[in-house]
């Protein structure tokens, strides 16, 4: 008897360490998890959040009638073709009297963004009594001054490497220690559609993009996939060929993206005629990949119904679907929800099928309708990653903030959901 | 005394793919009587009243051979509908099962499909005269609008059969209605068989031979897939004629 107590003691030591083993295993993978999401954040919210906020530069603005006005007369049409460039620049050049080179006023000229010109253009229509007056304005600095003044380190740099000169950086301190900088929040960003100037272009273009895709593939896959998936598990017969198409779905979950996009590409652009790029057919590319994974989420959700739901509905004298539709699949609505959102969610990620279809122009209009060309968050990320202008980097890096801040958004509500219609029995 | 038969099946031959899970089943299963299936576990004594409603036909691999006789018509033959069979047979489960909604939803599910009211009014005093059959009401009158699984495993039982004889059913059938209930529970029950077998033919699958002795009128024994003895149930406990039923009921097999 002892004997025996003594072997399971011996094997006991054996068999609490490989469980110790176990937990330690699993607590060194979530840390190491955890550690790398941490790092991925930090470093994409310490960029990103400097694309939030915008340099802008005080100008005392002279509204030179000679050069807006030559004839006296107020007409618009003079107004919109005068050269607000040199008004800018003559503006600024007040600021620095000392500048008279051509190559240094050039420079001075580019601290201010190129888009400026159109909005002087437009205030001065409006408010016509301003011609020959000078206002002090704020004036959205260019991207280059953006990025010097985000990134002090850039200062130490040599000149060469360095985006300004020497010069124009003497300018840039003499401003500031006359309070003539500001930063404020980048309003661009959350209205515009993408540009080339780095400190004109927003996602709001991209993000419309992302929801109107995003909406046609929902509206395009839920019903559908629901209605297989409840098809496949409840009502179709089962034999070879049931089993046939399960196999098939199952493996087309696991199709790369990519080969859908090909597949949007020949049979919507190229048979049916689609628009290319618009949210339309990049919604139709994702509602395909997205089916697989909605109607697998369905059926396992309708297999974890208790059967004895289904016999007392039977029981009673309902019809197979009756049961299926007043019990079995109310009760598989959490988990179809869940399950759609997983799929929408990776949807909205989604960048390689889309780039197919030709969402990846560069547009500069936000789309209005489904048939507009239009691009989609990721690849707007994907896009800006590629331009080699130095303030594009945080611009990604905002990108990424937001695509994550809707991604987390979208689980959150799948948790939600799941909680209200979990119904315990 | 001649009894009116309900139910009547001729050779009965059930498979579940290749294997035969009862073989030659024939019986009389009198109007207005409680008649109990007893037998050891797998005897097929569930498959059998199972096929008594064709809840079986929700099993793929499963084919009936055989006549099933109900008020002189043959039940699997093509011309019967067995949504319309069901209507007019409730069923009772092993596990009580009622739907995760309200008591009063539970029982007004069936004449709500059926159409079998014509009025709020009129459904409400449906449901509330099936309550009161399964002696449910005077418990539950305060809660009717509460889920029907928050109430107690013998309250769901005896909501399964108020839902069952919502439908007003000629034919009750009942499959181990007791065998997750404690034993008070079981005797309430015990004794709402006892009431109901006045105005329905009741069929119950049971475990328990002593239950079988005190609710039913007429008792079936099977072994293995076959019929072995059917009879008066005083008289199948009494003086059982095979020696198989003998063994059964003195405990040496099963």
């Amino acid at each position: 008897m002892n004997n025996k107590l003594n072997k399971v003691k011996i094997s006991l030591v054996k068999r609490h360490n490989s469980e110790k083993l176990f937990r330690l295993y699993g607590l060194a993978g979530i840390i190491s998890a955890v550690l790398f999401l941490v790092i991925i954040l930090f470093s994409v919210i310490g960029q990103g959040q400097k694309a939030f906020f915008t340099t802008y530069i005080k100008v005392d603005v002279y509204f030179d009638s000679k050069i807006i006005d030559p004839n006296d007369e107020k007409k618009e049409k003079d107004i919109k073709f005068a050269n607000f460039k040199k008004i800018i620049t003559s503006s600024l050049n007040k600021k620095f009297p000392k500048i008279t080179e051509k190559k240094e006023i050039r420079e001075l000229s580019s601290f201010i963004s190129s888009s400026e010109e159109e909005k002087l253009m437009h205030f001065v229509i409006d408010n016509k009594d301003y011609i020959g007056q000078t206002k002090s304005m704020w004036l959205l600095a260019s991207s280059t001054i953006d990025v010097i003044i985000k990134n002090p380190d850039m200062e130490k740099i040599s000149e060469e490497d360095r985006l300004i000169s020497d010069k124009q950086l003497s300018w840039l301190d003499q401003m500031r220690s006359n309070n003539e900088l500001k930063k404020i929040f980048n309003k661009n960003l959350f209205t515009k559609a993408d540009s080339t100037e780095p400190e004109q272009a927003g996602i709001w273009g991209s993000l419309v993009g992302s929801f109107l895709t995003i909406f046609v593939t929902l509206i395009l896959s839920f019903p559908i996939a629901v209605s297989a998936g409840v098809f496949l598990e409840e009502l179709a017969p089962k034999n070879k060929f049931t089993e046939f198409l399960e196999v098939n779905i199952n493996n087309l979950a696991a199709v790369p993206s990519i080969i859908f996009g090909l597949l949007g590409l020949a049979i919507f652009l190229n048979i049916m005629h689609f628009p290319r790029s618009a949210p339309i057919v990049g919604g139709m590319v994702l509602a395909l990949m997205t089916l697989p994974t909605i109607i697998i989420a369905t059926r396992s959700s309708l297999k974890s119904v208790p059967p004895s739901i289904r016999e007392a509905a039977i029981g009673l004298g309902a019809t197979k679907f009756q049961s299926v539709i007043d019990h079995v699949l109310p009760l598989a609505i959490p988990g179809i929800m869940t399950g759609t959102i997983i799929g929408m969610s990776r949807a909205l990620g989604e960048s390689a099928p889309l780039l197919m279809i030709g969402m990846v122009a560069f547009i500069v209009d936000v789309p209005s309708s489904f048939l507009d060309a239009s691009t989609v968050l990721p690849v707007q990320i994907y896009l800006w990653k590629s331009t080699a202008a130095r303030g594009f980097v945080e611009l990604t890096a905002a990108g990424v903030i937001v695509l994550l801040v809707f991604l987390i958004l979208m689980n959150g509500l799948a948790v939600i959901i799941r909680q209200k219609f979990e119904k315990k029995w | 005394m001649a009894e009116k038969i309900k139910i009547l099946t001729k050779k009965v031959n059930v498979f579940y793919g290749d294997k035969k899970a009862l073989d030659n089943i024939s019986v009389e299963i009198p109007d207005k009587k409680v008649t109990s299936l007893i037998g050891p576990s797998g005897c097929g004594k569930s498959t059998f009243i199972r096929c008594l409603n064709r809840m079986n036909d929700t099993i793929d691999i499963c084919r009936v051979e055989g006549k099933i006789i109900i008020d002189n018509e043959d039940i699997y033959s093509t011309e019967t509908d067995p949504v319309l069979l069901r209507a007019k047979i409730g069923m009772v489960f092993q596990k009580p099962n009622p739907f995760p909604k309200s008591i009063f939803e539970n029982v007004a599910y069936g004449p709500k499909i059926h159409g079998l009211s014509n009025s709020k009014d009129e459904l409400e005093e449906l449901v509330i005269k099936s309550l009161k059959k399964a002696g449910l009401f005077d418990e539950i009158k305060d809660r009717i609008n509460e889920p029907g699984t928050s109430l107690s495993g013998g309250q769901q039982q005896r909501l399964c059969i108020a839902r069952a004889i919502a439908i007003s059913p000629q034919i009750i059938l009942m499959d181990e209605p007791c065998s997750a209930l404690d034993p008070i529970a079981t005797a309430v029950i015990e004794e709402l068989i006892d009431e109901l077998a006045k105005n329905y033919t009741i069929v119950i699958v049971t475990h328990s031979m002593q239950q079988a002795a005190r609710v039913s009128q007429q008792t079936a024994f099977f072994h293995m897939g076959s019929l072995i003895e059917v009879g008066k149930t005083d008289q199948i406990f009494s003086t059982p004629k095979q020696k198989k039923t003998q063994d059964y009921i003195t405990g040496k097999i099963g």
